[in-house]
């Protein structure tokens, strides 16, 4: 009898890469249905055309590339890139912003570096950068939560996807009447113009730390993170660093000037900290690769988000932090490798 | 008394389905005589053993068949009684795969007729000659590594600790367990008697947290031999917590320096049946003529750990535990780890044999597609080394040998952690060994510098 000869060891992979990426498309269910529950189907809408402009680029570019599709089509990343872009989206955008965003992530992000696990920076994140820098007016187009109280006129979900794909409105209402400023916006305006933050947060759409219904949202992705900590997919040291970063500046400023700037409950639970601490900064290919260098790593992206959002330009500053900080990585992995057994 | 070491701190490291119930079943099935013997001459690590008999010649059980080479090397004895009937060259497991290797074959008659006990010297007193008895008792190392007892015994420092390795952290393998459980008497009088050769000021017994009833036994045991240089550990169920640098890094907290051995450093590590095969030659004058082999895996009828004399052809052992199942799809010499993918089973086991798994297609890695590296850092999360694998992966693949080098090449120990947890399924330990080979062959070519002629 003859039998095979592999190489040990002969112990079957406990997880294989769409298993993994699978996990991440599972933990984000939740937060998707809380953010339909309060903003409506436009986040659904987004996911379903920056994902189908995510697999159609893919597969273009591997064709082009000369490269097999099957196993790549396959790997689910290219779904997980699309479901974490269409978050970053405004949920009330023309359908061509998800399909540009999608492409543009897929293509110029990652299958341009190598396809799978050669992007140096966050496929989503530089999809969404583009977007905001190219279409600045689309991309602000945010809705305020239909939380019944507000003197609001919430769309249907037929008049959202007809004003998404033919960009008609009802006749009583315009582009301006149906969107809102964030509460980042709103804060950052706020405390410019010199008002006292606890008077800022007065307002109608603020919730109990961050905005009314974008808090739950954010409750659900940190749901969510926590699974993929019990599974084990992501690891402690980049979530831990990421909010360390952002709520220890954010609690020391806070408490010198409290009308001066955000607490840190705010900072937690609003724009995309959660997002970002569990979902996007988490991403392997793009964060740094050893245990101390994902806590440099993580810091460093908590910093800038703080930095960014009380003196930049714009209201939140995760997508920037990201690829800030995805630019440092290569010299944070040269000088944090662990020291090998037996050697000094 | 007993005493206990508590376990320090272990690098990485993985935690596996043991698949050890089947083979644990029921006791190890002793006095098996196969057909006929095949018996390497070079079974251990060092330089092969010398033949003393002659093709025609009959045989007795004991009877050595080839003495020790020059050192390292150990004595290679008949396990049954019978006729020599060829020595030639034999398909053999060896360090470097199954390649022929000059071996003694013996045709078992079926009587087992033992040396005569008045033939047998007795046990020495000086420890010089206690250590010759260990050669021509043709001791070697029964973890895999194979290395000759006496010469591991003739330490270059004094002897701080000698660590007995009972932890078998690998999976599918319990010959150790067994034997823990059945002989623990013995094992504990032979590792005295290794600590007396190493005049060691002690001896720890580890043991992996997953064997209870081995743990029980040797408790017992020691309590009833009544050292206070013996001491025992209960070590967490992880692989590779048996590694000999990982197990006097858990035992001891201390590491062992990258390329040197423990013995350098005052600990000597030894396997459990070492240690039961050293008491059996002082109490029964018997050398090393049978181990403790675990048969298992879903491909084999009746998983069971049996006593086997060594050169037994590993069809007939896998006949005694009732033949193959439907399926079975790889045979493997060793846990699913570390372990040797045979192409046939018609190659004897050795000393080295601890493990024969007869797998199912489900039981082992049939896909061989890899994913690209995603970076997520696992494998550096289970390195025991603390490397960095898929930083050493991109160095392998692009033939970088400073970057192999500076990130640790040579101190991986090729335990497989990383290939089990990668979501890429990369073969990195197979990228590895082959790396290590390149970089082997680059440094026996010498490397001419420019302007040479």
């Amino acid at each position: 009898m003859r039998f095979d000869q592999p190489t040990a060891p002969h112990a079957r992979p406990i997880v294989s890469v769409p298993v993994i990426m699978r996990r991440v498309l599972y933990a984000l269910v939740p937060a998707m249905l809380c953010h339909t529950w309060y903003f409506g189907p436009g986040l659904l809408l987004n996911f379903a055309l920056t994902a189908a402009a995510a697999l159609l680029t893919e597969g273009l570019v591997l064709r082009l590339r000369g490269r097999p599709t099957r196993h790549a089509l396959r790997d689910c990343s290219a779904l997980v890139t699309a479901a974490l872009l269409s978050f970053a989206l405004p949920p009330f955008v023309p359908f061509w912003i998800p399909l540009i965003g999608g492409a543009i992530a897929i293509t110029l992000a990652k299958q341009l570096y190598g396809g799978l696990g050669k992007n140096l920076f966050n496929p989503a994140m530089v999809g969404y950068v583009f977007l905001i820098l190219s279409f600045p007016v689309q991309m602000t187009q945010w809705l305020p939560p239909r939380m019944g109280d507000l003197d609001y006129r919430p769309l249907s979900v037929g008049e959202h996807v007809r004003y998404v794909f033919t960009g008609h409105l009802p006749a009583d209402l315009d582009v301006d009447a149906i969107t809102r400023a964030t509460p980042l916006d709103l804060v950052k305006e706020g405390l410019r113009a010199g008002r006292p933050f606890a008077e800022i947060r007065g307002g109608a759409l603020f919730g109990d730390f961050g905005g009314r219904g974008w808090e739950w949202v954010a409750n659900f992705i940190a749901l969510g993170g926590l699974y993929l900590l019990y599974t084990g997919t992501i690891r402690w040291h980049i979530p831990t660093s990421f909010l360390s970063g952002l709520l220890v500046p954010a609690t020391v400023l806070y408490l010198i000037d409290p009308s001066a700037f955000a607490t840190p409950g705010f900072h937690l639970f609003s724009g995309a900290t959660m997002l970002g601490a569990f979902f996007i900064a988490t991403e392997p290919v793009s964060a740094a690769g050893t245990d101390r260098g994902r806590l440099i790593y993580g810091a460093g992206i908590g910093l800038l988000v703080y930095a960014l959002r009380t003196w930049g330009a714009y209201p939140d500053g995760v997508a920037f932090s990201v690829l800030l900080m995805n630019g440092t990585v290569p010299l944070i992995n040269r000088y944090t490798r662990p020291r090998i057994y037996g050697q000094r | 008394m007993v005493d206990y070491v508590f376990e320090r701190h272990l690098s990485g490291g993985i935690l596996l389905p043991a698949n050890k119930t089947t083979s644990t079943a029921g006791p190890i099935h002793r006095g098996f005589v196969p057909s006929k013997l095949v018996l390497a001459l070079r079974q251990h690590r060092g330089n092969a053993a010398v033949p003393v008999v002659a093709v025609g010649e009959r045989v007795l059980k004991g009877q050595a068949v080839a003495r020790a080479g020059a050192a390292p090397s150990a004595a290679v004895h008949a396990g049954s009684s019978g006729w020599v009937r060829a020595i030639e060259e034999r398909p053999v497991l060896g360090g470097h795969g199954v390649q022929p290797s000059l071996c003694i074959v013996i045709e078992t008659d079926g009587h087992d007729e033992r040396v005569p006990a008045a033939a047998a010297p007795t046990w020495p007193t000086d420890v010089v000659e206690q250590r010759a008895a260990i050669r021509a008792g043709g001791i070697v190392g029964l973890g895999g590594a194979v290395y000759p007892t006496a010469d591991k015994l003739a330490t270059p420092v004094p002897c701080k600790t000698l660590i007995v390795n009972g932890a078998e952290c690998e999976p599918y393998i319990s010959c150790d367990d067994m034997l823990m459980r059945e002989n623990a008497a013995e094992i504990v009088s032979g590792t005295l008697l290794l600590t007396d050769v190493l005049a060691a000021p002690r001896a720890i017994i580890a043991i992996e947290r997953d064997k209870p009833q081995a743990m029980e036994a040797i408790e017992a045991a020691a309590q009833a031999a009544d050292d206070t240089r013996l001491k025992l550990a209960e070590v967490p169920t992880i692989y590779p917590a048996g590694g000999e640098k990982q197990l006097v890094e858990l035992l001891t907290g201390e590491e062992v320096p990258s390329g040197r051995y423990p013995s350098e450093f005052g600990y000597v590590c030894q396997n459990v049946g070492t240690a039961y095969a050293v008491q059996r030659l002082r109490a029964e004058r018997e050398p090393l003529i049978a181990r403790v082999v675990t048969v298992t895996g879903g491909g084999v009828k009746k998983p069971q750990n049996i006593e086997a004399p060594i050169g037994t052809p590993i069809a007939e052992l896998i006949a005694q535990c009732g033949g193959y199942n439907e399926g079975v799809t790889r045979l493997i010499a060793g846990g699913s780890m570390m372990g040797y993918a045979l192409p046939d089973d018609e190659t004897p086991i050795t000393k080295a044999t601890n493990c024969i798994i007869a797998a199912l297609a489900d039981e082992v890695r049939t896909d061989m597609h890899e994913w690209p590296c995603i970076r997520c850092g696992d494998c550096a999360m289970v390195c025991p080394s603390r490397l960095l694998p898929q930083d050493l992966l991109v160095a392998a693949v692009s033939s970088d040998f400073a970057s192999l080098h500076t990130l640790g090449l040579q101190d991986c120990i090729e335990c497989g952690c990383c290939d089990v947890i990668c979501p890429s399924q990369i073969m990195l330990t197979e990228r590895f060994r082959v790396a290590k080979r390149s970089v082997a062959a680059r440094e026996r070519i010498p490397v001419k510098s420019p302007g040479q002629d």
